[in-house]
């Protein structure tokens, strides 16, 4: 609003706009009525999981559970901590999750910088190879990728499910728009200084790309933390299971306590929404100036 | 190469550094060419490779040609999943943008709260597609589930999603709905955030209705975000996996199953492997060309343009 009213206008102009600012105004109030409206529906599922979740089971098999609860009850919660794996789940989704993130974004960070910014030949065969992977499912390859880290003797370990997609073509592809867009003289002049290759993105280019490096943690962390079908396959010892492995587990073995059920995915969810909470900024920042527009 | 040399190099000492460069370029990229070589690449090569024979993944595979892909052709599940993928595609995809950039015209212009409302729409797309599933499975159920009990409530027919095919679908495409659609919010918002309020302004002086400043100013501005949307969900709607297969596990009686769902049934529960991997490679090689063509066809009409 400020904006409109700093900006110098021609007399005729200036009488016109009150109403279209008013009206504008106005347009605004119905607007904010309607999102909330539809903002409310669209985290009711949310809401449901969490009354679920503290709600008897007999209750809700009787269909006795209204919209807002008169009974909270703790049962669901214990069984999913105390009965079911759930804490060690959790443990080894984080360990997965956080060391994959720091071998991916250092490989799509080193990878899209080189497609973006160097010149040497088959830069577009390696990128186009790259992007091309984006369209394999992952279903093709499950497989071929399990004989593959039998061979390599990392079945059962974190290793198995860590290294096989460590390496994003998303995350290559976001890095290379981002880098795409800063501008070459600034590399030169690192350069002409006398900077090798490494030295220049680490000490000059880096710095710039925060909002590169945020985006690429937080998206590859909710990849690898909600990653079901790879882990499904190579994990075969209960012990390990990550989160969504271990719940679609108890999903089919555990039908109707949905109390249980829902109280799991609320713990396997909130990892994810207090980092995206944490982060929206850069995240939709990275987005936004990676050039998806 | 010489043209993409800066024209105030020496000429003499063209050579010998590009050379150089060229191995440190390749030494950086060598971690992602390793990781995609080796874990994406190779096991794609198996994947046809297995697609050739009989496997079961245990004992001896027979060489059987292109068998498993002549059986693909007589199979009526295998047509049953590609119909239903194809239907999921022309019906959510659509349907997404269209909500997406509704939302997104909703929440453009500095609406109040508009940080909150669009990490509420993109919630859900950060949420796990199991717990999604989970999520989905429960609000749907459909002997005490929260929408069967609010429809009966409002004197509404309550459809029985897991046992009839067509609901179980209808509840499928929304709760991929839900979890996908906020992506396509942030993009939009995004690109509306470039858009020039002059030319709005322009137009809205004009006398245009909000319709005509959507259709002919907005829309046409849009189009980049619409098509990079477009492309990516088709990718995805292609091999969405959990959602469907811890909500409906496929059924009943197929009414659900996808492409990627049911390559994976075959190769892991039937133990077909070669099976399995024929219909992957199928799924592949079609999102492969599909994208290459859609890409092309937008980068002519755009020149046109």
């Amino acid at each position: 609003m400020s904006a409109t009213s700093t900006r110098p206008r021609t007399a005729a102009a200036t009488s016109a706009t009150t109403v279209p600012e008013r009206r504008r105004r106005r347009s605004r109030g119905r607007r904010f009525v309607l999102v909330t409206v539809l903002a409310l529906v669209w985290v009711f599922p949310l809401y449901w999981m969490v009354v679920t979740a503290l709600s008897r089971r007999e209750d809700l098999a009787a269909g006795d559970v209204g919209l807002v609860p008169t009974t909270l009850d703790g049962g669901g919660f214990h069984r999913a901590m105390v009965d079911f794996p759930v804490l060690q789940w959790t443990a080894n989704s984080a360990a997965i999750a956080v060391v994959a993130v720091v071998i991916t974004v250092v490989v799509d960070v080193m990878a899209g910088y080189v497609l973006a910014k160097h010149r040497f030949p088959g830069r577009s065969i390696v990128f186009f190879l790259i992007i091309a992977t984006l369209m394999i499912p992952i279903q093709v390859l499950l497989v071929p990728q399990f004989d593959l880290v039998a061979k390599f003797g990392w079945l059962n370990s974190y290793w198995a499910v860590i290294v096989p997609r460590s390496a994003e073509a998303f995350g290559v592809f976001l890095a290379r728009q981002y880098f795409l867009s800063m501008p070459d003289e600034l590399l030169e002049a690192a350069q002409l200084d006398g900077a090798g290759q490494l030295r220049t993105l680490w000490s000059v280019v880096l710095p710039l790309s925060r909002p590169l490096v945020a985006v690429l943690v937080v998206m590859t962390f909710m990849y690898r933390w909600n990653e079901f079908a790879w882990p499904l396959v190579a994990l075969r010892d209960p012990a390990l299971y990550t989160l969504p492995v271990g719940l679609s587990f108890l999903q089919g073995q555990y039908t109707t306590d949905y109390p249980a059920l829902m109280a799991g995915a609320l713990v396997s969810i909130l990892p994810v929404l207090v980092l995206f909470a944490v982060a929206q900024r850069q995240f939709v920042a990275g987005i936004a100036r990676s050039g998806l527009k | 190469m010489s043209t993409l040399v800066p024209a105030s190099r020496p000429p003499v000492r063209r050579r010998a550094p590009d050379v150089r460069r060229w191995v440190t370029s390749y030494v950086m990229l060598a971690p992602a060419l390793v990781l995609f070589g080796v874990f994406v690449l190779y096991p794609l090569v198996g994947a046809v490779r297995i697609s050739l024979t009989n496997s079961t993944g245990i004992g001896q595979a027979t060489f059987v040609g292109l068998g498993n892909y002549r059986a693909l052709l007589s199979d009526d599940v295998f047509w049953k999943a590609a119909l239903n993928t194809v239907l999921l595609a022309v019906v959510s995809v659509p349907v997404s943008v269209v909500v997406g950039l509704a939302l997104a015209l909703l929440l453009r212009d500095r609406l109040p709260g508009r940080g909150l409302f669009r990490a509420l729409f993109l919630a859900p797309y950060v949420i796990s597609g199991v717990v999604v599933a989970m999520t989905g499975r429960w609000i749907f159920d459909e002997n005490v589930g929260i929408v069967d009990r609010a429809l009966t409530g409002l004197g509404l027919p309550a459809p029985a999603w897991q046992s009839s095919a067509p609901a179980a679908a209808v509840s499928v495409v929304l709760v991929l709905l839900w979890a996908r659609t906020g992506l396509v919010v942030v993009l939009y918002l995004s690109a509306l955030q470039g858009v020039d309020s002059d030319v709005l302004e322009a137009a809205e002086l004009d006398g245009t209705s909000p319709w005509q400043r959507l259709r002919y100013v907005l829309w046409p501005l849009m189009r980049p975000t619409t098509f990079f949307v477009t492309v990516l969900m088709v990718i995805e709607t292609f091999q969405v996996f959990d959602i469907v297969w811890v909500m409906t596990g496929g059924g009943p009686a197929g009414g659900t199953e996808l492409l990627v769902t049911y390559a994976y049934g075959q190769g892991f529960s039937a133990r077909r492997e070669g099976y399995g991997s024929a219909i992957g490679v199928v799924v592949f090689v079609v999102v492969l060309v599909s994208t290459v063509l859609w890409w092309r066809v937008q980068r002519e009409s755009e020149e046109d343009a």
